[in-house]
């Protein structure tokens, strides 16, 4: 979001007819109005038309809340794996050279290309019951993967994958390494210099990478609710809870759980928003 | 380099390489880890997908393909992402163009608000659409009095996936158009062209990659999209079952061969559109180079 934009004496102003000018704006708040605005207005006002504790009611409903707890946990389990082995791609792929290495970077935006329902569908036939692996762990260590927990952190973490990744690659490409260099002259060893000079100017689109993919996780439907199974108690996730209150015609349910998803979500973004224009200002200064 | 040279006044023995990265074991255990990170989770699956479609040879795969309800489901796939291209590229480029050339109160605010339906649920978009569109929605005295359907039919699957695809045409045009400026509009505005040739003429060409990335983009996220227009559509069997939703409903019949099939299929054709395009973007953009 660069707003490097250059002083603006829009040309509209002297060449174009006023009523074109209007109405190229009015279109385009309409297509924002009537896609964004209205829909995300009704679902506010119909979940908050008991007040706050309606909803809190609904939600701590047991079931609703295992499910936002289970959405939570896995999500945050998957945030952290997701921010320690992003960072170690976009590493690998800035400092070093190796066969393959162009193919791993294409690889990487792969999850972005694949529908997740597509994803589920694969994890399934992976892990699954039927599948090699699958029914190996089940005999062997009475271990699942598919209709368990870390099928549901397994889904998330390939679709946020290059989240994290394409966050901190740019970061490193432009990182300064006369730091860097500076401490190997005094005599740090790699993981020190890592560490105490490469790390620290890494945190934000660390941070900001790993966020936004839990913003993501919070929502996700098709690929979780192929690998989850809607198992009440143990793999019902708050999407595949309140997609289960519209099946039944439960609006509360539904309205309810789904602020509190919405919530969750924009604040995340916005928090992310928050930290990245106070760093810009940082550095500014 | 030449700060190297004059090795034999300065004292100090300094490592021929300074280590400031991992080197030696280091390295290869770091290459190692994320070759085979990526390796088990994005690889693996996509091949025991391809392994799982053609377990059984080659005959049922195509015995599946052939099934009139595939047809159908990707057929409406493919019109919901047709329609949507349409919209998108007519809207999200205006708005981008709003977005990037005109100064109004609230502007920060919409440009933030465009990437609001990426952190939306798809089962929550779906389901905000039903308050608005459905039997007792908002606009069902409006929609009821004018005959149209829209919940539990393609115009609500439509709108569900105008919805989640949104901020990828303006995302792709808005930095362009940025960097364009205004020069050569300018330019053409003094020459006499009105304000539909300079933008036909002068802005569209220069917009011309992002206007088809963009596109290619929301056309592949629309193909995939399976939350958002199950619950506005309701994945009825030949009337909104789109082809997420058929691999859905045959996956729960437990026709592993078809739904595996079919997810294949959906997963091949959205990889090579968008890896396609890139590609192609590459060898346009060296082409200029030279």
């Amino acid at each position: 979001m660069t707003t490097t934009t250059p002083p603006l004496t829009t040309i509209s102003k002297t060449h174009r007819a006023p009523w074109a000018r209007w109405g190229i704006k009015s279109a385009a708040f309409s297509y924002l109005t009537v896609l964004l605005v209205i829909p995300l207005v009704v679902i506010f006002q119909d979940g908050l038309h008991n007040g706050l504790t309606g909803v809190w009611q609904a939600v701590t409903q047991p079931i609703a809340w295992s499910a936002l707890g289970l959405t939570l946990w896995t999500s945050a389990v998957m945030a952290v794996i997701n921010a320690v082995m992003g960072t170690l791609t976009a590493y690998v792929l800035v400092r070093y050279h190796f066969p393959g290495k162009s193919i791993l970077n294409a690889i990487v935006d792969l999850p972005l290309a694949i529908p997740t329902l597509v994803t589920g569908v694969m994890l399934v036939v992976l892990y699954g019951p039927q599948s090699a692996i699958g029914s190996f762990l089940k005999t062997q260590f009475d271990w699942r993967i598919i209709f368990a927990p870390p099928g549901i952190i397994l889904a998330l973490l390939f679709i946020n994958y290059p989240f994290v990744v394409r966050a901190v690659q740019p970061v490193l490409e432009n990182l300064d390494r006369a730091s860097e260099e500076a401490a190997a002259t005094l005599g740090a060893g790699a993981f020190t210099i890592f560490r105490e000079v490469t790390l620290p100017a890494l945190w934000l689109p660390i941070v900001s990478g790993a966020l936004i993919s839990f913003a993501r996780a919070i929502g996700e439907f098709g690929a979780i609710v192929i690998v989850a199974g809607n198992i009440p108690f143990r793999t019902q996730t708050a999407a595949i809870y309140v997609f289960g209150q519209v099946e039944s015609s439960n609006r509360q349910g539904a309205s309810a759980m789904s602020i509190v998803m919405l919530t969750i979500a924009f604040s995340t973004v916005l928090f992310v928003d928050w930290l990245r224009r106070r760093n810009r200002k940082e550095r500014a200064a | 380099m030449s700060i190297s040279e004059p090795i034999e006044t300065t004292v100090v023995t300094q490592p021929r390489r300074v280590a400031f990265s991992f080197e030696g074991w280091q390295r290869h255990l770091l290459i190692g880890i994320v070759v085979g990170y990526t390796a088990l989770l994005i690889l693996a699956p996509l091949g025991g997908l391809i392994t799982g479609a053609f377990a059984k040879g080659l005959g049922p795969v195509i015995e599946a393909l052939r099934q009139p309800d595939v047809l159908k489901s990707f057929q409406l796939t493919l019109y919901i992402g047709l329609i949507t291209i349409v919209i998108h590229a007519l809207f999200g480029t205006t708005l981008a163009w709003v977005l990037v050339r005109y100064r109004f109160p609230g502007r920060r605010l919409i440009n933030a608000m465009i990437d609001l339906p990426f952190a939306v649920s798809p089962v929550v978009v779906g389901y905000m659409l039903l308050l608005v569109f459905g039997r007792n929605g908002l606009l069902a005295p409006v929609l009821d009095a004018l005959q149209i359907k829209v919940a539990f039919a393609v115009p609500g699957m439509i709108i569900a996936t105008i919805f989640v695809t949104m901020p990828f045409m303006a995302r792709e045009i808005i930095p362009i158009l940025e960097a364009f400026g205004i020069e050569q509009e300018q330019a053409a505005a003094t020459l006499g062209a009105n304000g539909w040739q300079t933008f036909w003429w002068v802005t569209f060409p220069a917009l011309r990659w992002g206007f088809i990335y963009g596109i290619i983009l929301t056309f592949a996220r629309a193909l995939g999209e399976f939350g958002a227009v199950l619950v506005v559509g309701g994945g009825i069997q030949g009337l909104t079952e789109s082809a997420t939703l058929y691999i859905f409903r045959i996956l729960d019949q437990r026709e592993y061969v078809g739904a595996y099939t079919a997810a294949l299929v959906l997963g091949l054709f959205s990889l090579i559109l968008v890896i396609g395009t890139e590609l192609f973007r590459r060898r346009e953009e060296e082409k200029h180079k030279r």
